[in-house]
């Protein structure tokens, strides 16, 4: 296995593999005038495009736009109000992802909190904060559950253990998102124009690659589901110009080794024990019913929403493009704040702080070129 | 003995005096430099080298080393890149209270090793006890003294076309300090790299005088260190992706986790930027150590004017390397 992860990263291979890609493009180019457009979903994809100078290395062949893949970016500003809210109570014990900590609120962030006092924890491994709930039975413990179908099987396995346990101290504040349902928004607005998706490797594991095959039937679009490595990467989009120059529309599973068709029943099967669609807002789009999912009635011992409610006033508005970052309209680039004001170190909007935003993909990998 | 540090260890009666001579006379010897209340040392004519460096490592014990051998090891280090031969070193030690006895003693065996191994001799030394909650079991000081040659040592007359080497593997700290902690949901079989690098770095330079700089890249690993040395020095260096040894478990757990070998700690590496007809000279010599094995070159001083730090893909697309930029890891030295 390592020897193959090994070549899929091996300068022989990958080089005249981005030949290959570029040579497609020109085909592309031929034909319809312009550069093929592809939009990447996922945050990971966006780094890793990044990372292994696949986006810059066909930078005047393919338009490699950035999507709504990101967890902590997509989390609308009141959410984020509402999360740094909840962790001023007194009692409490925050468990969050590393990402959220930095991301800015209207006042403050929860780095900030954690400066001044409050107990905020950042974990690797999501479950052990049920861990930490059984040895402080004395205090609240809360979970930030942000995240995508990659994430959301973990929320579940959490609430699992913290009932079987018997935890009563032990709650999820639920700010999930769908994929399916922005991807949809997307085709539907219109605003960006593209000729198909990289479809993120990791989310398509849970859901299978059937799950995809709404593109196709109802919007006439590709795409190529993908892993993170550089002939990954540069295989998918390979695959995707290869279609549209052939004229064909379908979805392509480029990612067999860990995605299967019909995607991990075990976690869907938890998913539909303990959760049910709810309307989330998204920032930079607002509401889109039916975009995540929160917890059944039954469950509402480990609901942080329901336990815990906070009310927070309307968000700071900042100069931010974030909204317009997530949904591809603009690049990092066109935000006046970007690299400026806004640094990975001093972040104004969320896109710059986390690790698959887009802003720091742009800030990390691609800030200048020579 | 009494088996947990208690406030008393602290305050200077008869516990401190117990726990010196069974805990650190026992371990360093009871050297004849320390027969006053500052050490008394001779030194030959000439320059020396001043170092002082803090270890706040959690855990305590991880894979591969311990705070001990980190502590002596780190200011060797920072000594022998310098190009000073280590020859004193001190330590103080702040003990959280409720600190295993057993504990200290395993990290003081650990230092007195690798002083040992290192050939530096440990001088003086002190403890403090504070409250428990008010450290995170202990922390460890050490400064160190060495001797700077007369002649040679690095020159800092970079050149065009000097090669950049890496003494071994990247990573292995960073991941090896991760995995020990247990948060991560992984164990990487990964040791800590944690070795003083004073003996072969002294033989590197026995065999040339074409050294430019040494510098051990420690937090914030291979990549910020060298945008270090590019800004300080004005140099535009380009290193080559593929070159660079990663060891596949390490890459491994980067790909898991999100992380970037290129800014994990080292503990035990060298980068050495020499001239380019010298490079295979330093080459053998490094690759002849047990820790230097995995040596090689990695890149090169392409120009004298932007104080920038490239790096060549596998793809051949070049991208620009800055220093890390917030990213968030536990205490790691």
């Amino acid at each position: 296995m390592l020897e193959i992860l090994k070549q899929s990263t091996n300068t022989e291979i990958c080089k005249p593999l981005l030949e290959a890609v570029i040579d497609k493009a020109r085909e592309f180019q031929n034909l319809f005038g312009r550069n093929p457009a592809f939009m990447e979903v996922c945050g990971s994809h966006t780094m890793a495009l990044a990372q292994t100078g696949v986006k810059q290395g066909l930078k005047d062949y393919v338009n490699l736009i950035s999507g709504p893949g990101c967890p902590v970016c997509v989390t609308d500003q009141k959410s984020i109000d509402a999360m740094i809210a909840l962790a001023e109570g007194e009692n409490r014990i925050i468990c969050t992802f590393g990402d959220m900590i930095r991301v800015p609120g209207s006042l403050k962030s929860l780095k900030d909190a954690k400066i001044a006092g409050k107990d905020i924890r950042v974990l690797y491994s999501p479950v052990d904060s049920v861990r930490i709930a059984e040895e402080n039975p004395d205090k609240e413990v809360i979970f930030l559950g942000i995240g995508f179908e990659t994430t959301i099987p973990v929320l579940t396995l959490m609430v699992s253990e913290a009932e079987k346990r018997g935890i009563k101290n032990f709650s999820i504040w639920m700010t999930t998102k769908l994929i399916e349902p922005v991807m949809r928004y997307l085709l539907e607005s219109d605003e960006v124009n593209l000729d198909g998706f990289l479809l993120p490797g990791h989310v398509s594991i849970v859901l299978g690659e059937n799950s995809y095959q709404y593109l196709v039937d109802e919007y006439q679009i590709s795409g190529v589901i993908s892993g993170f490595k550089t002939a990954d990467l540069l295989s998918g989009i390979y695959k995707l110009i290869d279609m549209k120059v052939k004229g064909q529309i379908a979805i392509e599973n480029n990612y067999p080794a860990v995605v299967s068709k019909a995607g991990n029943p075990v976690t869907q099967s938890w998913i539909s024990k303990y959760l049910e669609p709810c309307d989330e807002a998204w920032r930079g789009i607002g509401i889109i019913p039916n975009s995540g999912l929160d917890l059944k009635p039954e469950y509402d011992q480990f609901n942080a929403k329901k336990r815990f409610p906070v009310k927070v006033g309307e968000p700071r508005k900042t100069k931010c493009r974030c909204g317009e970052v997530i949904r591809g309209v603009v690049t990092p680039k066109e935000c006046p704040l970007f690299a400026k004001a806004c640094q990975p170190m001093n972040p104004v909007g969320p896109c710059m702080v986390s690790a698959e935003g887009t802003c720091a993909a742009y800030y990390k990998y691609m800030r200048e070129s020579f | 003995m009494e088996k947990l540090i208690s406030l008393a260890h602290g305050d200077g009666g008869e516990l401190t005096h117990q726990l010196i001579l069974d805990v650190f006379i026992e371990a360093f010897g009871d050297k004849k430099e320390a027969l006053f209340d500052a050490a008394s040392l001779t030194v030959p004519t000439g320059k020396i080298a001043v170092t002082t460096d803090s270890f706040v490592i959690k855990p305590i014990f991880f894979p591969g080393g311990s705070i001990g051998k980190l502590a002596v090891a780190g200011t060797v280090n920072d000594l022998a890149v310098s190009g000073a031969n280590p020859v004193y070193l001190t330590c103080g030690f702040v003990i959280e209270e409720g600190f295993p006895v057993a504990d200290l003693k395993k990290i003081v065996h650990d230092m007195a090793k690798e002083a040992e191994k290192t050939g530096v001799t440990i001088v003086a030394g002190d403890t403090k006890v504070v409250e428990r909650g008010s450290a995170d079991g202990v922390y460890i000081n050490t400064t160190g003294i060495g001797l700077l040659k007369e002649q040679g040592g690095c020159s800092l007359d970079f050149r065009e076309g000097d090669a950049i080497i890496i003494s071994g593997t990247i990573g292995d700290h960073g991941i090896a300090v991760l995995s020990g902690r247990g948060e991560l949901g992984i164990t990487a079989p990964i040791n800590s790299d944690c070795a003083s690098l004073n003996k072969m770095l002294s033989e590197v330079m026995e065999i040339t005088d074409g050294v430019r700089i040494m510098r051990d890249p420690t937090r914030g690993g291979l990549a910020t260190t060298l945008v270090e040395i590019a800004e300080d020095f004005n140099l535009t260096i380009k290193i080559n992706e593929a070159a660079i040894p990663v060891k596949e478990a390490v890459q491994g757990a980067c790909d898991l986790l999100g992380f970037d070998p290129l800014y994990l700690a080292n503990e035990g590496k060298a980068i050495i930027i020499v001239a380019n007809e010298e490079k295979e000279k330093v080459l053998d010599v490094l690759r002849k150590s047990p820790i230097g094995q995995d040596a090689a070159v990695i890149g090169s001083v392409i120009g004298k004017e932007k104080g920038q730090l490239q790096l060549e893909t596998p793809l051949g697309s070049n991208r620009l390397l800055t220093r890390l930029a917030g990213t968030m890891l536990p205490r790691i030295c």
